[in-house]
C-alpha cells in the first residue's frame, strides 16, 4: 500500500477529544457531518482544507485518551490517507487499524516534513520519502497481519472474508 | 455472539437521556440487548465500570471493553483493557480478540496514606512522574505493602487511569483483601495473584505513600500534576465529585467527612453523583447523601454525568471545575473554553467550601 499528497502537521499529545469533542459525537451519527467538526478545538479550519489523499503527520502520543472510535473515523472520513506521527496512544492505533485507516509510526518524522510538503508513505517497504525536500525515512515495514486488515478495509471485513479471527 | 452470558451493555454516558438522537442510540442498544440475550443495564444502574466490578468480573479473566478505562479491572486481578467499539464487536462476535503481551512499569508503594491523602493523589503523583505517554503499551503494575495497606476501591481508583499514562492495563496483586471481597461479592474463593518473583519490569518508581501530598492536574492535560500549594487559591465555579475514579462508597464518604455540617461556598455548585445505584443506596443508608444535601449540593442519578460533557454540568465559557475524574482535556466537559482540575474527593470537597482550590489537611480535626 502506497500513499501520496499533502502535509497538514499537528503537535504531540493530540487527544481524541480533540480530533473529535464528545459533545458532538452523540448528536451527530453521520460520518461526513461529524468530520466538519474535526479538529475543531485545535485547528478548526482542517476540515475545510483538507483534500482526499492528504497526509498528517503529528508528534508523540497522537490519539491519547478515550477509547472512541470517532476519532480515526472521521480523519478517515475527510479523507485522509494516512497518518505518520513519532508515536501513537495504543488505542487510536488499533481503532484506526480496525477500520482501515493507515497509522506509521515513525520517530523523527516531525523534523523531516513541514506542512504542504508532498510526501509518499510505502507501507509494505517501510519508507518515506519527501517529495518537495527530497529525503527518505526508514520505518518499520508493518506485520503482515495489520496489512492484511487494512488492505481489507479493516477488521469487519477481515473477519468476514475468513469467518473469525485467526492470529499468527 | 459467541456467549450472550459474557457479553453487558451498559447505558451510562448520558443516561436519562438529554436529546432526541441520544435517545435513539439508547434505544438501539435496549433492543440489541433484547435481541441478543446479553446482560444489560439501563440509565440509573449505573457507570460501566463500577457494575462490571459490582457483579461481574473474575479475575484471572480477559476482560475487554469499549471504554478506555476498562484497565480500571486490573485491581481484580483480571487483565484488563479498552478499544474501541469495532474491536470490541469482534471479540463478541468470537469471544477472541488479538493482543501483544505489554512491558511492565513497576510501581512500588510502601507504607501507609494519611487521611485526607487519598490513592488519587498516589496516581496523579505516579502519572506526573511518568507523563501523559510514558506508559504507552505498558502494564502499570502496583505492589508493595502500600496496595496491601489500601483497601479495594483505592486501588481501583489507581488501575482506573493507568490509560492516563497511555499504559494497556492496570494490576494489583490480589491478596488477601481482594479475595475476601471477591468472594463476599461473587460467592467464590479465587486463587491468589502475585508477580513473579523473577518478572522483569521496564521501568521501576517507588513511592512511600507516607510522604504523598494533595495533588493536583492543572488544564490541559493529566500529566500537569503539581502538589497542592502551586494551585492553592484557584477560583472554582464548579466542583465534581463522582465518575468511574472516584465516584464509590469511600470517596463519597471521604468528600462528607469534609463536607459534614459546612456548606458549599456561595456562588459554588457542587454536583455529587454515585458511580452506581448500589453506591447510592449505601450511601443514603450511611447519610452521606443528606450530608451532601445540607451542604447545598445536587446530586446526580448514578452514571458518567459531567465527565463526558454532555448533560448533568456542563461548563459556561470561561469557567473553572474541580473534579475528581480522570480526564482534563480541553473541552472533555463540554466547553473548550473551560479549564478543569483533578483532584481527589477530599480535596474536591474542600475547595468546594471554600470556593478555591484548597489543601483538605486544613478540615481535620
Amino acid at each position: 500500500m502506497r500513499f501520496r499528497g499533502r502535509v497538514w502537521k499537528l503537535g504531540d499529545d493530540v487527544n481524541t477529544d480533540l480530533i473529535i469533542s464528545g459533545r458532538y459525537k452523540y448528536d451527530i451519527t453521520d460520518m461526513k457531518e461529524l468530520s466538519k467538526h474535526a479538529f475543531e478545538d485545535v485547528r478548526p479550519e482542517l476540515p475545510s482544507l483538507v483534500k482526499p489523499g492528504d497526509i498528517i503527520v503529528a508528534g508523540r502520543n497522537f490519539g491519547c485518551g478515550s477509547s472512541r472510535e470517532h476519532a480515526p473515523r472521521v480523519i478517515k472520513a475527510l479523507g485522509v490517507s494516512v497518518v505518520v506521527a513519532e508515536s501513537f496512544a495504543r488505542i487510536f492505533y488499533r481503532n484506526a487499524v480496525n477500520i482501515g485507516l493507515p497509522v506509521v509510526e515513525c520517530r523523527n518524522i516531525t523534523g523531516f516534513v513541514e506542512e504542504g510538503d508532498i510526501v509518499s508513505v510505502d507501507l509494505e517497504k517501510g519508507v518515506i520519502e519527501n517529495e518537495t525536500r527530497g529525503g527518505l525515512l526508514r520505518v518499520r515495514p508493518m506485520p503482515r497481519f495489520i496489512l492484511d486488515i487494512l488492505r481489507e478495509g479493516g477488521i469487519v471485513n477481515y473477519v468476514k472474508r475468513r469467518g473469525g479471527l485467526e492470529v499468527g | 455472539m459467541f456467549d450472550p452470558s459474557r457479553v453487558v451493555l451498559v447505558i451510562d454516558h448520558t443516561g436519562p437521556s438529554p436529546s432526541r438522537s441520544i435517545s435513539n442510540i439508547h434505544r438501539k442498544m435496549r433492543e440489541y440487548a433484547r435481541r441478543w440475550g446479553c446482560h444489560f443495564k439501563d440509565v440509573g444502574y449505573g457507570i460501566c465500570h463500577q457494575i462490571l466490578f459490582e457483579e461481574f468480573v473474575e479475575p484471572w479473566t480477559v476482560v475487554v471493553g469499549a471504554d478506555s478505562h476498562t484497565c480500571t479491572h486490573g485491581a481484580l486481578g483480571a487483565f484488563a483493557t479498552g478499544m474501541g467499539s469495532t474491536d470490541v464487536a469482534v471479540a463478541m462476535a468470537y469471544g477472541r480478540t488479538w493482543l501483544r503481551v505489554p512491558e511492565s512499569v513497576r510501581i512500588e508503594l510502601s507504607g501507609g496514606l494519611t487521611w485526607p491523602v487519598m490513592s488519587k493523589d498516589v496516581i496523579l503523583q505516579v502519572i506526573g512522574e511518568l507523563g501523559a505517554s510514558g506508559a504507552t503499551y505498558m502494564a502499570l503494575e502496583f505492589t508493595g505493602d502500600g496496595v496491601e495497606n489500601m483497601t479495594v476501591s483505592s486501588r481501583l481508583t489507581m488501575t482506573n487511569m493507568a490509560i492516563e499514562a497511555g499504559g494497556k492495563t492496570g494490576l494489583c496483586p490480589l491478596d488477601d483483601r481482594a479475595l475476601s471481597l471477591l468472594e463476599e461479592l461473587r460467592g467464590k474463593r479465587y486463587k491468589p495473584l502475585t508477580p513473579d518473583p523473577d518478572a522483569e519490569y521496564a521501568d521501576e518508581l517507588h513511592v512511600d505513600l507516607s510522604e504523598v501530598e494533595p495533588m493536583v492536574a492543572a488544564p490541559h492535560e493529566v500529566d500537569n500534576v503539581k502538589p497542592i500549594e502551586e494551585v492553592e487559591g484557584v477560583e472554582v465555579d464548579q466542583v465534581f465529585i463522582g465518575s468511574c475514579t472516584n465516584g464509590r462508597v469511600e470517596d463519597l464518604e471521604a468528600a462528607a467527612r469534609i463536607l459534614k455540617g459546612r456548606r458549599v461556598a456561595d456562588g459554588v455548585r457542587m454536583i455529587v453523583q454515585p458511580a452506581s445505584r448500589r453506591v447510592l443506596r449505601e450511601a443514603v443508608r450511611r447519610g452521606l447523601v443528606e450530608t451532601f444535601l445540607r451542604a447545598g449540593a445536587v446530586v446526580n442519578p448514578p452514571g458518567c454525568g459531567p465527565c463526558v460533557g454532555r448533560h448533568l454540568g456542563v461548563l459556561a465559557d470561561g469557567e473553572v471545575c474541580i473534579s475528581t475524574q480522570n480526564r482534563n482535556f480541553r473541552g472533555r466537559m463540554g466547553n473548550p473554553n473551560a479549564e478543569i482540575y483533578l483532584a481527589s474527593p477530599a480535596t474536591a470537597a474542600a475547595s468546594a467550601l471554600t470556593g478555591c482550590i484548597t489543601d483538605p489537611r486544613g478540615f481535620v480535626e
